[in-house]
């Protein structure tokens, strides 16, 4: 392979590679590989015509593998996908077998969600997305992608029950505690009421108890607070509860000094820096 | 310290044990350093090495770095800004060949891409006028076509007031943050390109009180310090929940380790010193505007929202390449990107940086509009005291709590697009405060 992939290549000998060309002694210059630099040399060449051809869907393929945040790239492959009318079950399997150790890169869920648009046809999704957050259970790109597959294909039916796994597995994992406020209060058509509110923050105060020092659980049950409207001083007797049981916790602090803050408006009293310190000493965390 | 340990209620799960895991290394490097120092005052910043591994990436980077070759305008950013920091002379080698690199990844079409022949994009536009404004002369400046990269922003805008990153991409909350900080650098934010971004961006507050990319998605310290710093630039900060963003910010400073993590219950990284810290300046300006809308003489200056010396201490000891370079977390080696967040954040972390409200009172006066844009960018001032952990030589420039740039060159690039607006208001523009030097 001394001539790399193309230039000995019978099928790309109608090419004629353009260098790259960032001028003279250019700043964070890059020691490409032969093979990436040879690649790149055909492609700034099918590009600059505008080819649409077979031959540049598996260059570009190759420059992916090498490179999967090459946007241009990318961008020039979904040209092709219609250009060529390529098989879009077949695009989802390349990205499949991509997305196995390149989870993390924007591009390729990116495009992923073009050619499932598409299609129109989002029921490999699911399977494919809980297969990456098995692997990764907070894949940021993942979980985004979520929301834009169950929002796009109305399949909210079995997401509750998926956090709930993900909770049963790892109480503190943020990502699942967003999907359940995104699923809960985004599900267009679905007013919330009251019950639902109830619901949602029983939920939240059941899996303190769990695990008193669970962030994720306290800034859930304190955001459907803040967002609903729902009566902070409401939670005085579970605060209380938390406190007989010897519980100690900075969001049990914390979530003390909001009540009394709230009380204290309410009643349109001035805070009282004293009242507050008693508070920290009460919860053990002052000094 | 060890009651600063994660407590798990003695119910294990993956983020328990993996926290668990990085305090120990941390935990470990703590003790080592006291082990073999008497004090905290000979902690030092390896300057030296860190800017050799600096120098070095600008003329050269391995095959390895192909991933970062639709990112060239990055890596050009992120290595002169954190050379820029540390107060090395750039020279004019590097000056002149920034210049004709950088206009090489300028797109006709207006913008400038990741690298030559590449679409021009938001991301690497942001960095590309950054670069531009580090190098700091006119003829950097002048590389900017404001025509075509008004044209390529407002092409970039969606009705919703979102960004999408490049033609046919992905829109999140960068797009916002990179457009409208070039916007304001540049003398290009029209009404026709701000117009609904402060909503887009008020959707993308979360439930839990930072900002996520897109509305319905997790809270990020990174889209976060984006969300703020666009709504800085609008004049919207206000808009936002401010107490609940408050408080998931000042959340996101780990106990033990003293650094940020990036998300609720997500471990420590370096490059949040910068994207959690670097929340604060804007944070603590929007505090003290309220105290100041109810009672108009309370001069109150809100700065203890976050721990300077312990964040200091994190970057100082647990991401310092023997090598050059600062890294993630001990056990993860440095890389561009990271030695230009750890140092920002180092930045913010010393120097207190604020809103100079008596001065923008005049200018307000005098027909000015600081409340957002370049000229509300030029109101911001480091004080002269400053909270350095270690050897005083530690301290590193103050950088722009909007742009990420020293704002020293901030301030120069507005002054070159802003020449005309400025003209009558010049002698009401807050001064910078001199540090005072070491004597020795």
């Amino acid at each position: 392979m001394q001539d790399g992939h193309y230039a000995s290549n019978p099928a790309w000998a109608d090419v004629q590679p353009i260098p790259q060309d960032d001028g003279a002694n250019p700043l964070v210059p890059i020691a490409y590989s032969r093979e990436y630099s040879e690649a790149m040399d055909y492609f700034r060449a099918v590009s600059r015509t505008n080819e649409k051809s077979q031959r540049v869907l598996e260059l570009t393929a190759h420059i992916i593998d090498m490179n999967p945040a090459h946007y241009t790239i990318w961008q020039y492959r979904q040209s092709l996908l219609d250009a060529l009318k390529v098989d879009l079950e077949e695009e989802l399997n390349f990205i499949d077998e991509l997305a196995e150790d390149k989870a993390k890169n924007y591009q390729i869920w990116h495009h992923r969600q073009v050619v499932v648009e598409k299609l129109g046809d989002g029921s490999r999704e699911i399977p494919f997305i809980n297969q990456i957050i098995e692997e990764g259970s907070k894949n940021y790109h993942a979980w985004s992608y979520r929301q834009w597959v169950i929002q796009k294909f109305d399949l909210w039916k079995d997401e509750l029950a998926y956090v709930e796994d993900n909770l049963r597995i790892d109480v503190r994992n943020n990502s699942a505690w967003n999907h359940r406020y995104f699923v809960v209060f985004s599900h267009p058509g679905h007013g919330v009421n009251q019950a639902t509110i109830d619901r949602e923050i029983e939920f939240a105060k059941k899996m303190i108890k769990i695990a008193p020092n669970n962030c994720s659980s306290w800034n859930y049950l304190l955001g459907v607070i803040r967002t609903t409207g729902y009566p902070v001083e409401n939670l005085t007797p579970f605060l209380e509860d938390l406190k007989n049981g010897n519980i100690q916790s900075p969001y049990l602090l914390s979530t003390e000094i909001q009540v009394y803050e709230a009380v204290a408006k309410k009643e349109n009293r001035s805070v009282d820096e004293k009242a507050l310190e008693d508070i920290s000493v009460s919860a053990g965390i002052a000094e | 310290m060890s009651s600063l340990l994660y407590v798990d209620d003695q119910i294990p799960s993956d983020t328990s044990i993996d926290q668990r895991r990085t305090e120990k290394a941390v935990l470990q490097e703590y003790t080592e350093y006291a082990e073999t120092h008497s004090n905290l005052n000979e902690l030092r910043l390896e300057r030296e090495a860190h800017s050799e591994y600096l120098a070095r990436g600008l003329n050269y980077l391995s095959r390895w770095m192909v991933a970062l070759d639709a990112s060239k305008p990055w890596l050009t950013y992120w290595i002169l800004h954190a050379l820029d920091l540390l107060e090395v002379d750039i020279s004019q080698d590097i000056i002149e060949r920034g210049i004709s690199s950088i206009s090489t990844w300028q797109h006709p079409k207006g913008g400038f891409s990741g690298g030559s022949d590449q679409l021009a994009h938001l991301a690497p536009t942001y960095a590309a006028v950054n670069s531009l404004a580090i190098l700091g002369t006119k003829e950097a400046f002048e590389v900017i076509n404001r025509k075509s990269l008004y044209d390529f922003l407002m092409r970039m805008k969606k009705p919703d007031g979102s960004f999408t990153m490049h033609d046919g991409g992905e829109i999140d909350i960068r797009g916002s943050y990179c457009a409208l900080s070039v916007a304001a650098l540049t003398n290009l934010l029209t009404p026709e390109l701000t117009a609904n971004c402060n909503d887009f961006i008020k959707r993308a507050q979360t439930y839990e009180g930072g900002i996520g990319p897109y509305p319905g998605k997790e809270a990020h310290n990174g889209y976060t310090y984006c969300g703020i710093a666009a709504m800085q630039i609008l004049g919207a900060v206000d808009e936002l929940d401010l107490d609940a963003l408050l408080t998931w910010c000042a959340e996101r400073q780990m106990n033990l380790e003293g650094g940020f993590q990036g998300r609720t219950n997500k471990l420590v990284d370096g490059c949040y010193s910068f994207w959690g810290a670097g929340d604060f300046p804007i944070i603590s300006a929007a505090l003290e505007r309220r105290i100041k809308s109810k009672s108009p003489n309370d001069s109150t200056s809100i700065d203890y929202l976050f721990d300077r010396d312990a964040l200091q201490r994190y970057v100082l000891i647990c991401c310092q390449d023997e090598q050059g370079g600062l890294a993630d977390k001990p056990g993860v080696g440095p890389d561009y990107y990271h030695t230009c967040y750890c140092l920002s954040g180092l930045s913010i972390a010393q120097h207190h940086v604020y809103f100079d409200s008596s001065a923008a009172k005049k200018i307000t006066e005098a027909g000015g509009d600081t409340s957002k844009g370049g000229t509300g960018s030029l109101m911001w001032v480091a004080a002269p005291d400053c909270t350095v952990l270690g050897d005083p030589d530690n301290l590193v420039a103050a950088t722009h709590p909007v742009h990420n740039i020293t704002i020293a060159k901030a301030k120069a690039m507005i002054h070159y697009f802003y020449a005309k607006e400025l003209e009558n208001i010049h002698h009401l523009l807050p001064k910078e405060a001199e540090i005072p030097q070491e004597d020795d």
